[in-house]
């Protein structure tokens, strides 16, 4: 027996035509239609070396989600094969996802037979051979590198849960991302994998599903965190004879990655996670829309639905139970509105993702006019687990209100970047620093930004806050999808208020008028504020300065009230949560035309240090405009009428010779 | 040349219109004007809302790329990481804006919401290939290693056959 599929012997009559109905179970606990002892080892064998228990030969794991290829991991990959090609060693090299620690890319994982996987982190191709002599060779630990065991702990190498990053971590999500090989199905099975949807299959009635999803206090992790049994609920009573069910991963929030790695990692999850919500409200047919830019996710899904297929887990009849379900990936073409459910639904249609007004809700009337239920991949991503281990083990995690973990993704100025999932509840300082590991090069936290172009920005003075749906709203921010960017001193909160209008207003649809027209004008009272003495031209546009920052406030308030969608209605928040928060520094852009970060351009200005300045010439030659004058040698300077701030000559400079103020 | 695409999907039906429009952008890099004719008349719906979806989506182009895309991402993550300036030397090393091709039409540069790689912000990628936590020093090095390279096959694979259950 080689996969789950093979015959322990002629007695099994599993087969796609005539499914057995035990056939899960049968993967881990077989054979349960015969008693043979023979064929019980030859089971629980196939078991043991999925789950890399027995082995014979070396494995060695490499991180291959988005994040690593980008860190290099097909470079890693290609120097181990060379360099086990020309130790002739033979070892089995094992692509797997993301565990989340991005910031320490590229991770490889090596297990000698018989002893404990171990990680290690920042692999470059350079140390490579090292590596595998100290490894492999020596069967030693590369104590350089390390990052823990998966074993247990000793002396020499700690538990990886031990790590800083991981230990006030609680992995429901994102079990098991970055430990097996997200192509196999054969792995996720071992792991437990499609044990609940068998359940669902075999013993709950779909209204059973809901209430147990429903008391499971599970709430929609797309944003607006609307209860999951609420919605399923809906479309159960629902009388049609078709319904949909539709995964939403078209994961637009600049600055938010957990549905990919999600996707890319542990792709079976969200299959299963979908398929027991098709079971539940009644639909056959369900659909995956992800965005185009996520190739690799993309490519994992195809496979995985393919084998599901030829599991016989998506299908006809699956499993012997009469339930038939198909997916179907519908790749979305860049449109951060389609994220909106409704618009999500029109861009499946062929329409332009325009949302249209609720009610009747999707649940009601959705796509193509039938019952529709979406959830975010997160969402599903949950729904395994919660039948697996109960309503009342989720429920006990998390707060009164939300329930379960949340993942976040987290970036920006901040020292572990990577995808963390901590239990709701968590306060933001444990996030940040503790998890996080601060802010780097010694610099200053100043705010938080939460829930991507929707939420807001949170300072120091709420950084206490937990982590869950109502509290978040309190301070003036959303949970969003979980884009967690972490800003410090050098970020200037008007600029990004600046930078979440523009995106905004690029991404609006243009269906309803608050959100095209309001959108703009907020957007163009921001860009009035860094705005210098020079470049303002005349009295005028001085008085507009003035008089647009009189009616912002009112302005976010209209937008927020009268806009059609979610994508409207929250689009003011990053001003509102600015202005609420950072008002001294929207003032000192205002009255004193300054920009303390040294972000704002216009508001700045480049002088050379001529003490410093040696005379090198690179900032002459790099400038565009032909703004520094000087002669070899001897020291430049700017003439500041010409210049037009765009700061390349500061990186240019090897001798610091640049002041900025 | 993209007749065959057709045959996988069944005629008049709207749903159809963005992932025909996505194998045509695969095929020829843009959608020119005759694909686009043509797919109205297979959907069964008038030219004016195929051009309306195709413009509506920021994937799709009506003007064919260069040899090689550089993608800018203006991310949450990399805009705190001084993105705009990594945008700004891209545009100067190049001599072109955001959007636009090269006259050679060696490179185009494109602008992206988000890679979703932002733990390595900021980030660009130049073809298929990414470039993490790089600076505005770097980028000149970057291009040059695209400047003489012969014509790279980009995006000419999968995307084909998700469509038909």
């Amino acid at each position: 027996m080689n996969s789950f599929l093979d015959k322990c012997c002629n007695e099994c009559w599993h087969s796609l035509e005539k499914p057995c109905d035990l056939f899960i179970r049968c993967c881990t606990e077989g054979p349960l239609c015969h008693h043979n002892a023979q064929c019980s080892e030859k089971i629980q064998s196939l078991n043991r070396r999925i789950n890399y228990v027995e082995h014979d030969i070396p494995i060695i794991w490499i991180g291959m989600g988005t994040c690593g290829l980008a860190a290099g991991a097909k470079k890693v990959e290609e120097a181990i094969l060379a360099e086990l090609k020309k130790l002739n060693i033979n070892a089995r090299i094992e692509a797997t996802g993301c565990i989340g620690f991005c910031a320490k890319e590229v991770i490889v994982d090596v297990k000698l037979p018989g002893q404990d996987r171990i990680s290690y982190c920042e692999i470059i191709p350079k140390i490579v051979p090292r590596f595998i002599q100290k490894t492999l060779v020596e069967k030693g630990i590369f104590k350089e590198k390390l990052l823990g065991t998966h074993g247990t702990s000793s002396n020499e190498t700690a538990h990886i849960n031990e790590n800083p990053f991981f230990k006030h971590q609680l992995k429901i999500v994102l079990e098991n991302c970055g430990i097996i090989n997200p192509e196999s199905i054969d792995a996720y099975i071992a792991k437990g994998g499609f044990k609940a949807f068998d359940k669902v299959l075999r013993l709950m009635k779909p209204q059973d599903v809901v209430k147990e999803i429903f008391d499971s206090g599970l709430r929609g992790r797309g944003g607006a965190g609307f209860p999951t049994g609420k919605k399923w609920e809906l479309a159960l009573a629902q009388k049609a004879e078709q319904k949909y069910l539709i995964c939403n991963a078209d994961e637009g929030d600049p600055g938010a990655f957990m549905d990919r790695s999600v996707l890319e990692s542990d792709p079976f999850r969200i299959i299963e996670g979908m398929a027991i919500g098709g079971y539940a409200i009644g639909a056959t047919a369900g659909y995956i829309y992800c965005r185009a830019e996520y190739p690799l996710a993309i490519s994992r899904l195809e496979k995985t639905i393919k084998l599901c297929e030829d599991y016989g887990l998506l299908g006809k009849n699956i499993l012997g139970s009469k339930f038939n379900f198909h997916i179907r990936i519908k790749k979305g073409a860049g449109a951060f509105v389609c994220g909106e459910e409704t618009a999500l639904i029109g861009s499946i249609e062929g329409k332009r993702g325009m949302p249209r007004p609720r009610p009747p809700f999707p649940s009601i009337s959705g796509l193509f006019g039938k019952p529709t239920v979406i959830n975010n991949v997160e969402t599903f991503a949950n729904v395994a687990s919660i039948v697996n281990r109960g309503s009342e083990w989720f429920s006990s995690i998390g707060t009164k209100t939300s329930k379960g973990t949340k993942v976040f993704a987290l970036s920006g100025k901040i020292t572990n970047t990577g995808l963390v999932e901590v239990p709701m509840g968590t306060s933001l300082e444990e996030v940040v620093f503790t998890i996080g590991g601060g802010i780097p090069d010694g610099k200053m936290f100043k705010a938080v930004q939460i829930g991507g172009p929707s939420g807001g920005c949170l300072p120091h003075s709420v950084i206490k806050t937990q982590v869950d749906y109502e509290s978040l709203k309190e301070v003036g921010a959303m949970m969003g999808s979980g884009g967690f960017v972490v800003m410090d001193e050098d970020t200037c909160m008007v600029d990004v208020a600046k930078f979440f209008l523009t995106f905004i207003q690029n991404e609006s649809c243009g269906k309803c008028v608050p959100c095209r027209e309001g959108t703009k004008r907020m957007l163009e009272i921001i860009e009035r504020i860094p705005v210098s003495y020079k470049t303002t031209k005349n009295k005028v546009d001085e008085l507009q300065r003035f008089k647009g920052i009189i009616y912002l406030n009112r302005l976010a308030n209209v937008i927020k009230d009268t806009s059609l969608c979610g994508l409207g209605q929250s689009a003011p928040n990053p001003v509102l949560s600015g202005l609420q928060y950072f008002r001294d520094e929207y003032e000192e852009h205002l009255y004193e035309r300054k920009c303390s970060a040294g972000v704002c351009k216009d508001l700045l200005t480049f002088t050379i240090d001529n003490s410093i300045c040696s005379g090198c010439g690179v900032c002459l030659r790099r400038c565009s405009v032909e703004a520094i004058l000087g002669e070899k040698g001897h020291a430049h300077y700017i003439v500041q009428d010409k210049c037009i701030k765009c700061g390349m000559c500061l990186e240019a400079c090897r001798f610091e010779a640049i002041e900025v103020n | 040349m993209h007749q065959d695409i057709f045959t996988k999907y069944t005629p008049n039906d709207k749903s159809y219109l963005i992932p025909l429009l996505q194998d045509i952008q695969t095929i020829y890099g843009y959608l020119p004007e005759d694909a686009l004719s043509e797919i109205a008349e297979f959907v069964g719906i008038p030219l004016s809302r195929v051009y309306g979806v195709a413009t509506f989506y920021n994937q799709f182009r009506l003007a064919p790329l260069g040899e090689n895309v550089v993608r800018v991402c203006r991310g949450t993550a990399c805009h705190v990481k001084n993105s705009s300036n990594i945008l700004y030397a891209i545009e100067q090393a190049l001599n072109i804006k955001a959007g636009e091709t090269t006259r050679d039409k060696k490179f185009t540069i494109e602008v992206v919401n988000c890679i979703g790689a932002c733990s390595i912000a900021p980030v660009i990628t130049v073809n298929e290939e990414y470039y993490g936590r790089i600076g505005v020093k770097d980028i000149p090095n970057i291009m040059k290693k695209y400047q003489s390279k012969p014509k790279v096959e980009a995006q000419k694979k999968t995307e084909i056959g998700t469509e038909k259950v």
